[in-house]
């Protein structure tokens, strides 16, 4: 047992230095510095143009108005944004005045029926955006509504008493007989977000374990490194170690977006969020994060964020341990190419398949991706949010570990022996061959 | 205060007597390599070979390319595995622990070109398993004695090709290692380098390594090694001490410097005849008779004035070409 333990030392501490090797030269390269921190920026770039433009480009519209029917005075009210001129001139006077003036555009009111109500027309020097098209129809179809009630002898006001609006709560029974409030909203955006990630953290961290072994293997290091450690060790060293580099970009960018965001907020001011707040689809937005927020108690966050540390790091060890396999069967970048495409295409189902999980998170479908360790770690981080199983979520964790233990044996198979060739033309049938030699 | 004749012969009678007890084979012998056989798919790169090399000596493993040095090589380091027969280190069979202490030189070898040498020859003396204070010591040392040592902190791809393979020399003897396996060492080493090499490598055996290298280049087999192997084809063609294996490979063939006419006699054969200056002339004669020289003289001395008379002894590149040229199958 003693002698055990001690050989178990000697290994760890060999696969440890390969371990902070791999982790130390990328962590201290400029690239991983750069990319730490331009993500947040650029993340917080994502958050903040479209609230900036939103608010500085809608502004100050302004439409002249002719209203041939008499029926439509008084209904466009300008505000600070819009504003809007009622005119009597002659529509081909207009029209031809309107190049001219300083406009957006001229709506044009004909004399019309109230049981066929035609002819309406909006003339602009240029195409008008969709949203000040369905704001000014909004506006034409609710007078004419109002005036048809009124034609027929009813009230408004009666009208509008009966007017309803519902939102549906949505609560999830959980066995223990407690009731809690969900929001499909919020699950949706956080099963986004973390499927995204994970995505992007196999795929990124995956092809840097690649280019490890590549670089390894055709500097010819490999060779001095393998007469003191043994393949496997130095695949498992390099696999970890990007891993770990891979956590430390995760956690600065989440704490460098957390301190960018809070700095933007800072910006744009309570009068900033104010006019954003005046904006009608903005406050559309606000609301949506609102319901969103105050679901975040709804979603078991614990269970989410340790399921997607989980997830994160076995997603990665599956597809980073085919990666290095990959490498090591390649001379070169482009040599790699031929054998990307069949590695990546689980998670690139995965991703395309995220909208068919929304649909029925609960499905067979939705299942099956989920307990299958190829697509699991996307495909669950999706279904988690909306509430899973424990049972579903203990034999998906599981097939997880087995399928990575899996894949990891696969590639120690193959990359044993690829990592010592050069320039052989290396197609499935040899990787087939490397993976039957026998040890 | 000069040196004295006699302190010269005794050198030589020192040397002399410690090639005699190698060729005897008393001195232990270090590794056993005992009917090792490896086949890559259709292909035999090893049959059933079996050799021993001695401690504290300097062996050659030669052979033409592709014979099957690297792989024998690459079996000893455990880096591939044999389909056939065992390697014995001290006579314990080799593992994965005592492949960490052979100092291991590959054919193929590079640096990680981002690493600056310190740190990569840290890393690499780490994992020999050297302390990190102990590393930095050595390496000093060896940079020092290099003259690198203000590369430091150099990247590795600003090294020269010369450079990078000091750095890698250093990287396999930086720990110390009893036994030191380099493949093809010269080869890609600029002469001043490669003498520069050749010299640590004498040293190393002089404090008691032994040094098994592989080469197809035979020029430095005679000035390096005490014994031999030669591979082709993936079989042991010859092997055993460099003395021993000329003695045996003599054809009885002389070369004499004479003047007169050569009697033609059925005894020997003139192979060929230059002419000198004046009369002198050398020739190339091989005697079929397998008696003392001195027979071959008597013959001679009837007929021509013999200035100069020796055995000619095939060089080990002479052995090397008549075993591995195809007309010698």
């Amino acid at each position: 047992m003693k002698f055990l333990f001690q050989k178990y030392l000697q290994v760890m501490n060999k696969v440890s230095l390969i371990i902070f090797r791999e982790y130390l030269t990328r962590v201290k390269k400029k690239s991983f510095i750069i990319a730490t921190f331009l993500g947040p920026i650029l993340m917080g770039a994502v958050m903040f143009l479209p609230t900036y433009f939103a608010l500085n480009t809608q502004g100050n519209q302004s439409f002249q108005v002719i209203d041939e029917s008499g029926l439509m005075g008084a209904v466009f009210v300008s505000d600070n944004e819009v504003s809007y001129e009622y005119i009597s001139t002659n529509l081909d006077i207009a029209k031809s005045d309107l190049l001219e003036n300083d406009v957006d555009g001229l709506i044009y009111i004909p004399e019309f029926e109230l049981n066929e109500p035609q002819g309406f027309a909006l003339y602009g020097a240029s195409n008008q955006s969709i949203s000040t098209l369905s704001s000014i129809e909004n506006t034409l179809e609710l007078h004419i509504e109002s005036l048809r009630l009124s034609a027929s002898g009813l009230d408004k006001e009666v009208i509008d008493s009966f007017e309803a609006n519902i939102d549906l709560n949505t609560i999830n029974l959980s066995n223990s007989g407690g009731e809690q409030e969900s929001s499909s909203g919020a699950a949706t955006i956080i099963g986004y977000i973390a499927s995204f990630m994970i995505y992007m953290f196999v795929f990124i961290y995956g092809a840097m374990c690649m280019r490890g072994v590549i670089e390894e293997k055709s500097s010819r290091i490999v060779e001095i490194v393998l007469s003191s450690v043994k393949p496997f060790e130095l695949m498992m060293g390099k696999v970890i170690g990007i891993a770990m580099v891979g956590l430390t970009q995760f956690v600065l960018w989440i704490l460098l977006t957390g301190g960018i965001s809070m700095l933007i907020s800072v910006f744009l001011s309570p009068e900033a969020l104010e006019m954003g707040a005046a904006n009608s689809e903005m406050s559309s937005e606000a609301d949506m994060m609102a319901t969103a927020l105050s679901a975040l108690g709804g979603i078991n966050m614990t269970l989410v964020l340790s399921s997607f540390l989980f997830y994160f790091i076995g997603g990665y060890f599956l597809y980073g341990a085919l990666f290095a396999a990959i490498g090591s069967a390649s001379d070169s970048d482009a040599d790699a190419q031929q054998f990307m495409f069949p590695v990546t295409a689980p998670l690139i189902i995965s991703i395309i398949s995220l909208s068919l999980v929304l649909q029925d998170p609960h499905g067979s479908v939705s299942f099956w991706m989920s307990i299958i360790p190829f697509t699991s770690p996307i495909i669950m981080m999706m279904r988690i949010p909306f509430g899973v199983a424990p049972w579903e979520l203990i034999l998906s964790m599981f097939m997880l570990i087995l399928g990575f233990l899996f894949t990891l044996w696969i590639a120690g198979r193959i990359y044993r022996v690829g990592i010592l060739m050069h320039g052989t033309k290396v197609n499935w049938k040899i990787l087939a061959k490397w993976f039957m030699t026998s040890d | 205060m000069g040196i004295h004749p006699l302190s010269l012969i005794f050198n030589r009678n020192m040397k002399v007597s410690k090639s005699i007890e190698t060729t005897k084979n008393k001195i232990l012998d270090l590794i056993k390599i005992d009917h090792i056989s490896k086949a890559y798919s259709g292909h035999q790169a090893l049959s059933d070979i079996s050799l021993t090399i001695p401690d504290k000596s300097i062996f050659g493993l030669l052979g033409p390319n592709g014979a099957g040095k690297t792989t024998l090589i690459r079996i000893i380091t455990k880096i591939i595995q044999q389909d056939q027969g065992k390697v014995f280190l001290n006579e314990e069979e080799i593992s994965y622990d005592l492949v960490r202490k052979i100092g291991y030189l590959p054919e193929e070898r590079g640096l990680y070109k981002k690493m600056k040498v310190g740190e990569q020859l840290i890393y690499l003396s780490q994992l020999k398993g050297l302390s990190r204070t102990e590393a930095v010591k050595r390496i000093k040392m060896w940079l020092e004695k290099l003259d690198l040592k203000s590369w430091w902190n150099k990247n590795v791809e600003d090294l020269s090709k010369g450079m990078a393979q000091k750095v890698q020399f250093i990287a396999t003897v930086v720990h110390e290692p009893k036994l030191l396996i380099l493949d093809e060492p010269f080869s890609g080493f600029d002469p001043v380098n490669a003498d520069l090499i050749k010299n640590e490598i004498l040293e190393l055996r002089d404090k008691g390594a032994t040094i098994i290298f592989s080469t197809h280049r035979m020029e430095s087999v005679e000035e390096l090694c005490d014994n031999i192997a030669l591979i082709n084809q993936s079989k042991k063609i010859l092997d055993g001490s460099v003395k021993q294996i000329k003695e045996e490979h003599k054809q009885g063939q002389y070369i004499i410097d004479y003047m007169g006419t050569l009697p033609i006699k059925e005894s020997f054969d003139v192979l060929n005849q230059t002419d000198l200056e004046g009369d002198l002339k050398r020739a190339h004669i091989k005697f079929h008779e397998a008696s003392k020289p001195n027979d071959l003289i008597a013959q001679l001395i009837g007929s021509v004035q013999l200035f100069a008379f020796s055995e000619k002894i095939p060089t080990i590149n002479e052995i090397f070409i008549s075993k591995v040229s195809p007309s010698h199958e």
